[in-house]
């Protein structure tokens, strides 16, 4: 079976003085969450669509689908975890509940703040994960990217060619992600600010499709008016 | 939902647009799988298109022969992965005598409001139709096919019954696929093609005969005549058609001319010529070209064969090389979507 999970979990601090989460502010008609998720649904794949969400915006969020979707037995709104990988698992935790797990079972992370994937990003990253166990979304870096290991300082330039800028999804075999998740220490967890990093730290191979640059993670004000801007209102014969 | 409409912007540039779409219940969200470029997209890319027009109708997604496959349909009626042939006549009214490719209030696909080269494309449920037992590469070519039953359904409506000899004048796409479907609809009519381009006139192996337009023996008359030709040849061979055709035929004009033609209109009167104009298809002409690929699932293959160009289009680039590819073609280009 292939599951997604839609990453919902952050109450977004990063935006600004605005109280409500990133995820529910509008986008051109809709709030980014029902764009993100209208893409979801337009993969047959998916046996269930999971949105993790912070527990005091679960209501909220089924209002939005009812509002915007109507009702779709497809779309389930759990709640998330402490951080990005919590939420993961407790999708996965959720899966194991209500429908069991193979070995072959796969979950499509995404996050909520991309409303701006597409189809084929999304049906690369399950045709790909039937070739590897966890899959990145990359796309290639334009700037030089630094290192500075004391914030002072240039420590590294590495060599641009071999860096990526990741996105998501990110998409794993579920049993393999639980089973290597749960072998880390709580030091390895803490580090964790990626769901393929818990792969990577193991030395398991990740495989990665081909991103797009719009595909763009709305994070503060200025994204959120950035693509706003890009966004045009369709036609009526459209 | 937000869809990515890949727009001409100006003559040879393609851009990228997010739309904001509404997914109503009359909706059908479809995945395009092949794509076929026409010579009036062609006309637009290359901006061979007067420049008022241009300034009107840009930025404009281009293309309006398509197959897709359903992804999703809020009403259930379309299960996901149903291929389907996409209608570009989009009506706005019903006329139960005017056909609704001819309503002036009709809009079609890359001409009137967005083509085709889009992510995923919002199609009103009645205009896609589903088909099987046909390869998706044939099906792209069903448009055509269809442009070619409007016109017969026009013919046999006007034309009278001795169809002894058909006349196709044009070797290129059009004339192929009406001199192919006339061999098939009347068996026993001699169908002959008349060109300019004699390497593509080999093509035509199936019609009786094919003439260089120069070269034509002297005792050669047709009933009636097909005008597959368009652009500014299309008065030569209009004026030759009536040159050679017998009293009281009828003529299809097909092709597309962005001049004014100047036509013998002494002769016309003299003969007692028909003139009937064809312009595009809709709905009823798509179900008649699925029904004929059914009838005569031997012509596929000859489908087929005008597939000069396949470009699979995984970016914006292979998008402008299908149409630089395109330009120099002698047939069809199509594109395989997998952006």
């Amino acid at each position: 079976m292939v599951y997604a999970e839609i990453l919902a979990g952050g109450i977004g601090r990063r935006m600004g003085n605005n109280d409500m989460p990133k995820q529910f502010l509008m986008l051109g008609n809709k709030p980014i969450i029902i764009h993100t998720l209208e893409q979801f649904l337009l993969v047959s794949e998916f046996s269930k669509i999971i949105i993790g969400c912070p527990r005091d915006w679960m209501g909220y969020m089924n209002d939005l689908i009812l509002k915007y979707i109507g009702v779709d037995d497809k779309v389930v709104v759990i709640e998330g975890g402490a951080d990005r990988n919590g939420t993961i698992m407790n999708a996965c935790k959720y899966i194991e509940l209500n429908f069991g797990l193979t070995s072959k079972d796969i979950l499509v992370t995404h996050d909520a703040v991309r409303p701006l994937v597409d189809y084929r990003i999304i049906t690369d990253n399950i045709k790909a994960c039937k070739k590897y166990d966890a899959v990145d979304t990359i796309i290639p870096v334009a700037d030089t990217i630094v290192e500075s290991l004391d914030g002072k300082v240039l420590s590294s330039v590495p060599i641009r060619d071999y860096l990526y800028l990741g996105q998501t999804p990110q998409t794993f075999k579920i049993k393999e992600l639980v089973n290597t998740y749960e072998s880390l220490t709580d030091e390895e967890k803490k580090i964790l600010t990626d769901a393929c990093k818990i792969f990577v730290l193991k030395n398991k191979k990740v495989g990665f499709v081909q991103g797009e640059e719009y595909n763009l993670k709305i994070t503060t004000m200025h994204d959120l008016k950035l693509a706003n801007a890009i966004v045009e209102v369709g036609l009526n014969h459209d | 939902m937000i869809n990515c409409h890949y727009r001409l912007q100006s003559p040879r540039r393609i851009g990228l647009d997010f739309i904001e779409e509404e997914l109503t219940d009359n909706k059908v969200v479809v995945r395009p799988t092949y794509l076929s470029i026409c010579a009036a997209d062609e006309r637009y890319y290359q901006g061979q298109r007067d420049p008022e027009t241009l300034k009107k109708k840009l930025p404009m997604s281009l293309i309006h022969e398509a197959v897709g496959e359903v992804l999703r349909d809020p009403k259930g009626e379309f299960a996901p992965n149903t291929k389907v042939v996409l209608i570009p006549n989009t009506p706005t009214e019903h006329d139960s005598i005017v056909k609704e490719n001819y309503l002036r209030s009709s809009k079609f696909r890359a001409s009137g409001f967005d083509g085709f080269m889009q992510n995923v494309v919002l199609m009103d449920r009645d205009r896609i139709i589903p088909y099987k037992n046909v390869e998706d590469r044939i099906a792209v070519l069903l448009e055509l096919m269809s442009v070619t039953m409007n016109a017969l359904e026009h013919f046999n409506q006007y034309s009278h019954l001795k169809k002894q000899t058909l006349g196709v004048w044009g070797c290129g796409n059009v004339g192929y696929v009406t001199a192919l479907i006339l061999k098939k609809i009347y068996p026993n009519a001699k169908i002959i093609v008349f060109g300019t381009n004699i390497n593509k006139l080999h093509y035509f192996q199936f019609a009786d005969a094919t003439y260089l337009i120069n070269d034509i023996p002297e005792d050669v008359h047709v009933d009636h005549a097909f005008e597959c030709v368009g652009g500014h040849s299309a008065e030569n061979a209009i004026n030759q058609i009536i040159d050679l055709i017998n009293p009281q035929g009828s003529i299809a004009l097909m092709g597309v001319s962005e001049d004014l033609v100047g036509i013998n209109t002494r002769m016309v009167l003299e003969k007692g010529i028909t003139i009937l104009g064809n312009s595009r298809s809709g709905r009823e002409d798509f179900e008649a070209a699925i029904k004929f690929l059914d009838d005569f699932p031997e012509t596929k293959e000859y489908f087929g064969r005008i597939i000069s160009e396949e470009i699979v289009v995984k970016s914006i680039a292979d998008m402008t090389r299908a149409f630089e590819v395109d330009n120099d073609a002698d047939f069809k280009t199509i594109m395989k979507w997998d952006i």
